[in-house]
C-alpha cells in the first residue's frame, strides 16, 4: 500500500525555487532516508507533507487524503527538542500534548489518554521518568520523549528531523535501533545529515537538492557493491553516488565507483 | 502591625495585596514561559493612556484602563502574530504613544490634578471595595481559564508549532494569554504601579521556575511567593513609611538574591 504520494511537486519561497518536479512514492513500512545538502530542501520537503507549508504546484496525498486532513495519522518529531530546556514540564505532561485534539474530558487529561501516553512511554523504555521534569534528561532520552510524543496519536507514519543532530554516538545507535523496532508496525521517514548510520537502518534513500533522487537500498550488498569486510564507501563518495540522477551501480555488474582499500 | 489591621483601609490593602499577588503569580508564570515579559511591559505602560481617558471623560479608572490594555493587547497579539520578527519595534512605539495619550489627556482634565505617582508608582492604601470585587472577579477568570483550557495552554506555551499540528488554535490562546495580561497589570497598578509592575510579573516567578516539576505548581507557588513578598513589603512600608510599591520590589529583587546565592550549585 502507498501511504505517500507526491507528483510533480515544485515549491519557491519568494520566487527562489526550493524544490522542483519532485516525485516520491512511500510504501507501507518503509523506511525512508531523506538526506542532501544544507539548504536543499529537506525540511521544506517534510513541512510539505506535514501541511505546515501549503504547496504551489504538483500534488501530494497522504493516506490518500490531502495533508491537513491526515495530521492524525503522522507522527512527527521536530527537529529542535534541546529549545525550552527550563520549561517546568513533566515527562508525561509532554508525551499527553501527543493526543489529538476530539474526545477529551472537560478539565485535564482522561484516564484512557493517561494509559495511552504512558504504553508510548513504555515503547521507547521511558516509562520510569514520566513524572520527570524534561529538562533534567539528557540529549538522547529527550528525544526518545518526542518519539513517545508522536507515537501517543497511534500514527501509521512517524517523521523525524534530524533525530540524533544533538546526540553523541552511542545515543545516536540506540535512537535507531528503536525506530528499527518501530518499523515493524509504522512507516518511518527520517531525514538526517548522519548519513554513515542511517544508511544502514533505512530500506529506501531520497537524495534531495532541488531535485529528488530516489533509491531502493534495500539490499546494501548490491547498492555498495561490498566486497569483503574491510571495503566501504566514504560519506562523500557515498553522497556523490546518492545526488547523482541516475543510480549509475543499480544497473550494472561492475561497480564504477572504486572503494578505498 | 497588628494594630493597623483594625484600620479598613489596611484590610483593603491585605486583601488586594492578595488577590494581586496570586494573579499576577499565575499570569506572570504564562508571560515567562511564553517570553513576552516585553510585551507585558509594554501593555502595561500603553495602560496609562486609559487613565488619561477615563479621568477626562470621567469615567472610572479601573474601565478606562482596562480597555485601552485590552485594546493594546489586541494590537500587540495582532501585531506580533503576523511580524514576528519586527515586534520589539512595535511594542517600543506602543509603549511609548499609550503613554503619550495619557499625559495629554490628563493635562487637557481641566481643575483636576491628578497624581501621576499614585498610578506609576501604586497607592495600595487607597484601595476601594469596588476595586475589591473587580480584583476577586478577575482572579476568579484567571483560574477559570488556566484550569479548564490547562492543556491547550501547555501545549501552545511548550511548543506552539506541535500545538498546531495537533490543532490547537495557537492564535487564539496566544491573544488569551495576552489580554489576561493586560487585566493583570491594570489590577496590579493599584499595588505596585504601572512601572513596577514587571518585577512583579517576573520576581516570584524566577523563584518558583527553578523549584516547580509543572506549569501548574508553578503558577501556584509564584502566587504564594508573591503573596509573601507583597506582605513583607506592606509591613516594611507601615513600618518605615515608605511607598509600598517600591517596598514589595525592594523585597522581592533581595529575596531573589538570596535564593540565587543559595540556589548557585543547582
Amino acid at each position: 500500500m502507498t501511504v505517500i504520494e507526491i507528483k510533480d511537486l515544485s515549491f519557491a519561497y519568494d520566487k527562489q525555487m526550493i524544490l522542483e518536479h519532485i516525485n516520491l512514492r512511500v510504501e507501507e513500512k518503509d523506511f525512508l532516508a531523506i538526506i542532501g545538502p544544507n539548504g536543499g530542501g529537506k525540511s521544506t520537503l517534510l513541512k510539505l507533507i506535514l501541511g505546515i507549508n501549503s504547496l504551489t504546484i504538483g500534488s501530494i496525498s497522504v493516506l490518500g487524503k490531502k495533508p491537513s486532513q491526515s495530521l492524525t495519522q503522522i507522527g512527527y518529531v521536530p527537529q529542535n527538542t534541546n529549545i525550552n530546556t527550563d520549561f517546568p514540564i513533566k515527562v508525561i505532561e509532554v508525551v499527553l500534548m501527543g493526543h489529538v485534539e476530539g474526545k477529551r474530558p472537560l478539565f485535564g487529561y482522561g484516564k484512557s489518554e493517561v494509559l495511552c501516553a504512558m504504553g508510548a512511554l513504555e515503547q521507547v523504555s521511558m516509562a520510569e521518568f514520566a513524572e520527570t521534569k524534561i529538562g533534567s534528561l539528557s540529549g538522547g532520552q529527550r528525544q526518545r520523549i518526542m518519539i513517545a510524543r508522536a507515537l501517543c496519536a497511534n500514527p501509521q507514519i512517524l517523521i523525524l528531523d534530524e533525530p540524533t543532530s544533538s546526540i553523541d554516538i552511542t545515543g545516536q545507535r540506540e535512537i535507531y535501533n528503536l525506530l528499527k523496532m518501530l518499523n515493524k508496525t509504522i512507516t518511518v521517514i527520517v531525514v538526517s545529515h548522519d548519513i554513515s548510520v542511517i544508511l544502514e537502518y533505512a530500506n529506501k534513500a531520497a537524495h534531495v537538492n532541488k531535485n529528488l533522487s530516489y533509491h531502493d537500498i534495500s539490499d546494501k550488498q548490491s547498492t555498495f557493491h561490498k566486497h569483503g569486510t574491510g571495503e566501504h564507501f566514504c560519506e562523500i563518495e557515498l553522497l556523490q553516488m546518492l545526488g547523482s540522477d541516475n543510480c549509475n551501480t543499480c544497473d550494472e555488474e561492475e561497480p564504477k565507483w572504486s572503494l578505498k582499500p | 502591625m497588628i494594630e493597623a489591621l483594625q484600620f479598613e483601609f489596611m484590610q483593603h490593602a491585605l486583601l488586594a495585596g492578595l488577590l494581586v499577588s496570586f494573579a499576577a503569580g499565575i499570569i506572570g508564570s504564562l508571560i515567562v514561559v511564553n517570553r513576552m515579559v516585553f510585551l507585558a511591559g509594554g501593555i502595561a505602560h500603553t495602560s496609562y493612556g486609559g487613565i488619561g481617558l477615563a479621568v477626562y471623560f470621567g469615567l472610572p479608572i479601573f474601565l478606562g484602563a482596562s480597555v485601552f490594555a485590552v485594546a493594546a493587547a489586541l494590537l500587540i497579539a495582532a501585531l506580533t502574530l503576523k511580524k514576528r520578527h519586527r515586534m520589539d519595534t512595535f511594542i517600543g512605539l506602543i509603549w511609548a504613544v499609550g503613554m503619550a495619550i495619557g499625559v495629554i489627556f490628563v493635562d487637557l482634565t481641566p481643575g483636576y490634578n491628578v497624581d501621576l505617582m499614585s498610578y506609576l508608582f501604586g497607592s495600595i492604601l487607597a484601595v476601594s471595595s469596588e476595586d475589591l470585587y473587580f480584583m476577586a472577579a478577575l482572579l476568579a477568570l484567571i483560574l477559570f481559564v488556566v484550569t479548564f483550557w490547562y492543556r491547550d495552554i501547555l501545549a501552545v506555551s511548550y511548543d506552539s508549532e506541535y500545538a498546531a499540528l495537533r490543532g490547537v488554535n495557537v492564535k487564539f490562546f496566544y491573544t488569551l494569554i495576552l489580554v489576561l495580561s493586560a487585566l493583570t497589570v491594570v489590577i496590579a497598578i493599584k499595588v505596585v504601579g504601572l512601572i513596577l509592575v514587571i518585577a512583579m510579573l517576573t520576581i516570584p516567578v524566577y523563584i518558583a521556575e527553578k523549584l516547580s516539576h509543572s506549569l501548574f505548581s508553578m503558577m501556584f507557588l509564584s502566587g504564594a511567593v508573591a503573596t509573601l513578598f507583597t506582605l513583607v513589603g506592606l509591613w516594611l512600608s507601615y513600618t518605615y513609611n515608605l511607598t509600598s510599591g517600591a517596598s514589595i520590589i525592594i523585597i522581592s529583587a533581595l529575596s531573589l538574591g538570596v535564593f540565587l546565592l543559595f540556589n548557585r550549585g543547582r
